[in-house]
């Protein structure tokens, strides 16, 4: 067993684990922040898509022991310091971006990543960056929506399908 | 996946002594070994981690006008801070598997692994590329070596790769869509000395040069030179995703392709 610490949404935490803890595993299990969801363990899917050290990773496919001092933000800490929606959030509800809801949490963090590097993606750009998050209720058309309207774009010409 | 011991260096020379003890494995990104190990495919005593390794992180230009990546650069990084020096490498980068797997994975983890449907494989055989290791230099034409072969030798890392940039270059990539991996993909360089083509995705023995496509290339590089040429021939790959010919012919399409867009 190894010692780890890292912040997690701007908290210290550390925790024992073994040498193949996955970061998921380290978050899920040893933190209890089941947001973060665990779709299909072969970093297919991006629901495990979290932010370390500022980018975007999938935590199923990263050991816990290798992301020693590294900041993580799950989506346990998008939202507002008041509990409220962050703006990704509320565009998800306000546009349906959300079926079952499995994927959710990967696809938020994911557009998270992309409007801190794009502030104002095309459509194209948005479904292209969205390559590696699968959503399997392929609701994709809404949560391209809500990605659209959370970056202060017009959505009413994007007309349901 | 089965347990291991985990170490995770801050130099080159500490890693080389890590990866002297019995089993141990390098491990880059993790970005196909975890999967591997997941499905108990590799099975490593010791994990010694490149990820900490700070003088093998990042791109720069070297006296000699190369661009130098070191061995632990995410993809990303390159396809960031490479895009002013060598826009074609810069953009392959930018397309290998999805965000957030180019955040993790790097490049010398891609070549060491030298799968045979990689991307950076083709960017760095058709760049005439050097793959600088803790030991030697060893260039692109004596590296890979078939499927999941290179001339890595145990326990040696991959501490920077030297892209001579040339005049004109542009990779294709046909996508599988699934694994985002390359069903074909052609990276076309031209240099004064000459053109290179690599194709990865299609051989069975892994990324090749088509050399006719070069003969043709270097005398006109034009994409009606690519038209007079037969598809090429050898062991092309034959799955589900298409069949050894149709890889054929998308090497010959996809390098017309390349020709017309690095203009």
């Amino acid at each position: 067993m190894t010692q780890v610490t890292m912040t997690v949404n701007g908290k210290a935490v550390s925790g024992d684990v073994e040498g193949r803890t996955l970061l998921s595993e380290f978050l899920r299990e040893g933190l209890r922040l089941t947001g973060t969801h665990v779709g299909c363990d072969t970093s297919q899917c991006g629901a495990c898509v979290v932010h370390v050290n500022g980018t975007a990773i999938k935590s199923c496919t990263a050991l816990a022991a290798d992301l020693e001092g590294a900041e993580v933000v799950t989506i346990e800490g998008m939202a507002n310091p008041d509990g409220s929606l962050s703006t990704i959030q509320q565009a998800f509800q306000d546009h349906h971006g959300l079926q079952c809801g499995f994927c959710t949490p990967g696809m938020v963090m994911s557009a998270a990543a992309l409007l801190k590097e794009n502030p104002k993606p095309t459509e194209h750009e948005i479904r292209e960056y969205l390559e590696g998050n699968i959503c399997r209720c392929t609701g994709y058309h809404n949560i391209v929506k809500a990605i659209m309207a959370a970056s202060g774009q017009d959505v009413s010409a994007i007309a349901a399908e | 996946m089965y347990n291991f011991e985990f170490a995770k260096p801050s130099t080159i020379a500490e890693a080389v002594e890590a990866l002297g003890q019995e089993e141990a494995q390098a491990l880059g990104g993790g970005q196909t070994l975890l999967p591997t190990m997941k499905q108990r495919l590799a099975a490593p005593a010791t994990l010694v981690s490149l990820n900490g390794i700070s003088e093998m992180i990042g791109v720069c230009v070297n006296d000699a006008g190369e661009v130098c990546i070191g061995g632990a650069t995410p993809h990303a990084t390159v396809a960031r801070e490479a895009a002013a020096h060598y826009p074609a490498l810069a953009a392959l980068a930018g397309r290998i598997g999805d965000p957030a797997v180019r955040n993790r994975g790097t490049i010398g983890g891609s070549l060491a692994n030298n799968d045979p449907s990689a991307c950076y494989p083709a960017a760095v055989l058709g760049s005439g590329a050097t793959i600088r290791t803790n030991t030697r230099d060893i260039a692109a034409d004596d590296y890979f070596q078939g499927m999941f072969d290179t001339a890595l030798h145990d326990g040696e890392i991959i501490t920077e790769v030297r892209f001579p940039v040339p005049d004109k270059a542009n990779y294709q990539k046909f996508v599988q869509p699934a694994s985002r991996f390359a069903l074909v993909g052609v990276f076309v360089a031209k240099y004064a000395g000459g053109v290179r083509v690599a194709v990865t995705g299609a051989s069975s023995n892994g990324v090749f040069r088509w050399s006719e496509a070069e003969a043709a290339l270097s005398s006109d590089f034009s994409k009606a030179a690519v038209d007079g040429l037969s598809t090429p021939s050898g062991d092309m790959i034959s799955d589900l995703h298409g069949s050894g010919d149709y890889r054929a012919h998308l090497v010959k399409v996809m390098t017309g392709r390349a020709v017309a867009a690095a203009g």
